[in-house]
């Protein structure tokens, strides 16, 4: 406890890694999520067919190789992302962030799809019939309605996705989980330390949890 | 211009000249094993107004549908002002930006308000400032007579009010031709005269041309006063065309007879 205490320094940064590496791969995978959905929907077969594959490959793989792929297999297929760290980003922080948004994103991608299809047909067609293309139809009529019946499931997805982050510990990155397991390590007593150590999870979840509730609540409001 | 452009383009609107604005030839249409349109041919001018009737299921909203391309066809072409239907993207959407579409079930756009509505497809598809949009779309709403709805949300309007919207964000896209598939069936008795009133003055302007106009519904009073032909299908095909006086007080077929028999009882 008081070895946390007094390098509550680390404790900070491991979980500023944390959020970083959340916020990066949260705003990846919606975005890589967003548009697998808008695939899978669309009139194009064999891109419908793709976004299919490979949500269901990537979702059924467990996480951990997904990031064994992206640590040691990219770099074992020539892929090393020197660019990034040209730009100053540590590309293991890199990798860490693609192999969270690769995984992430079928999960988002399902969720937003449960929401277009709870958008009414009606919706789409009326927009088809004044002249709006397949894209025009989806950003301005039926995703920003799906989006609305997509905050509690992309809740869970983002929280999962903050516990997720842990997994970036067993390749060296420095994050809350990673700090944990060094001060166990060095302290013969574990339980204060891993507790101080949920309860800084467990912040991070309120706060996803808070910002879904006060979204849902407006956009119910608002029709 | 040449000298044959400005022959044919001599007073493009005036109804009853041989200037058809959709032509429906040997139109065909299956869904699985169904047969549903069968064999189609249909001719529409300018400012003319074409009621179709029928019993459920005979066809009548996939033909409606097929006209703008929400349905697709297997046999036969569909033009507009002669220029088959485009197959898919950005020329078929602008052609749909052509033809207005009411539906059944309205399908305002529920995540946006009655204004927002109306200008969508003006700014997103017209590419109008949306300054001039947002007055177009007012004249709009006003013609109807819903204006002072503008800043609502679709879900806080009546049935008639609603439908008067979607005419509304219809007609702000200045169509060629309207399509309507049951506009009053979905309406509860005291709106659907509201919904009527705005679609007979579309249809007999007091000033201005008649708007075009392809109607599915079973209100033989509308069809009476703003028709110009009546289409009765069955089974996916017309069985029967003639002029609503024609065809009410005296029609032909067995199965006109029949199904006229049976909405007159009710
Ligand atoms: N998307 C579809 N898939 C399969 N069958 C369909 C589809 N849409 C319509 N049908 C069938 O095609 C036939 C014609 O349908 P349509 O909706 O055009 O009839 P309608 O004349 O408009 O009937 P109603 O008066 O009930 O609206 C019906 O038998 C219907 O069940
Ligand atoms: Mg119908």
């Amino acid at each position: 406890m008081e070895l946390v205490l007094s390098n509550f320094d680390l404790y900070l940064s491991a979980f500023r890694l944390t959020i970083g590496l959340f916020l990066v791969s949260a705003v990846g995978s919606l975005l890589l999520g967003t548009l697998l959905a808008a695939m899978r929907v669309g009139p194009i077969a064999f891109m419908s067919k793709a976004a299919t594959v490979y949500i269901t490959v990537v979702r059924n793989t467990p996480l951990l190789i997904i990031f064994v792929f992206v640590i040691i297999g990219l770099p074992k297929l020539g892929i090393l992302f020197r660019s990034v760290e040209e730009l100053g980003i540590s590309s293991f922080f890199f990798r860490a962030c693609l192999a969270l948004t690769l995984y992430t994103s079928t999960f988002v991608a399902e969720a937003i799809r449960s929401g277009i299809n709870a958008v009414p047909l009606g919706q789409a067609e009326a927009a088809r019939a004044i002249g709006l293309t397949f894209g025009g139809t989806m950003t301005q009529v039926v995703l920003p309605q799906a989006f609305r019946a997509t905050v509690p499931p992309l809740a869970s997805v983002f929280i999962a996705l903050l516990k997720n982050t842990s997994v970036a510990y067993a390749f060296g990155i420095l994050e809350a989980t990673a700090r944990m397991k060094y001060f166990t390590n060095i302290s013969g007593n574990d339980l204060p330390i891993f507790l101080i150590f949920a309860a800084g999870y467990v912040v991070l979840v309120e706060i996803i949890s808070f910002g879904a509730n006060r979204l849902e609540r407006r956009w119910r409001v608002a029709r | 211009m040449t000298v044959s452009d400005t022959a044919t383009s001599d007073n493009p609107h005036q109804p009853g000249t041989d200037d058809p604005l959709v032509v429906l030839d040997h139109v065909d249409k299956h869904f699985g094993d169904l047969h549903v349109l069968r064999d189609i041919n249909v001719s529409i001018r300018r400012g003319e107004v074409v009621v179709v009737i029928g019993p459920s299921g005979s066809g009548k909203s996939t033909l409606c549908r097929t006209i703008n391309r929400l349905e697709t066809i297997d046999g036969g072409t569909i033009s507009l002002n002669g220029v088959p239907l485009p197959e898919e993207g950005k020329e078929l959407a602008a052609l749909r930006a052509e033809v207005g579409m009411v539906f059944q079930s309205f399908n305002l756009f529920a995540h946006k308000t009655i204004l927002e509505n109306v200008t969508l497809g003006l700014t997103k598809v017209r590419k109008t400032p949306k300054k001039s949009a947002d007055e177009a779309a007012m004249r709009q709403l006003k013609r109807v007579g819903v204006a002072e709805q503008a800043g609502k949300y679709p879900a806080q309007l009546s049935g008639g009010q609603q439908q008067r919207v979607a005419i509304a964000r219809a007609l702000a896209m200045e169509p060629q031709l309207m399509l309507f598939d049951e506009p009053t069936s979905a309406l509860d008795p005291e709106m659907i005269k509201e919904v009527l009133d705005v679609m007979v003055g579309l249809a007999k302007p007091e000033q201005g041309e008649p708007m075009t106009m392809v109607v599915v519904t079973h209100e033989m009073g509308f069809a009476r006063t703003a028709a110009d032909r009546v289409l009765f299908m069955a089974d996916g095909q017309i069985v029967e065309e003639n002029t609503p006086e024609e065809f009410f007080t005296n029609p032909r077929s067995d199965r006109a007879k029949d199904f006229l028999g049976k909405i007159l009882k009710h």
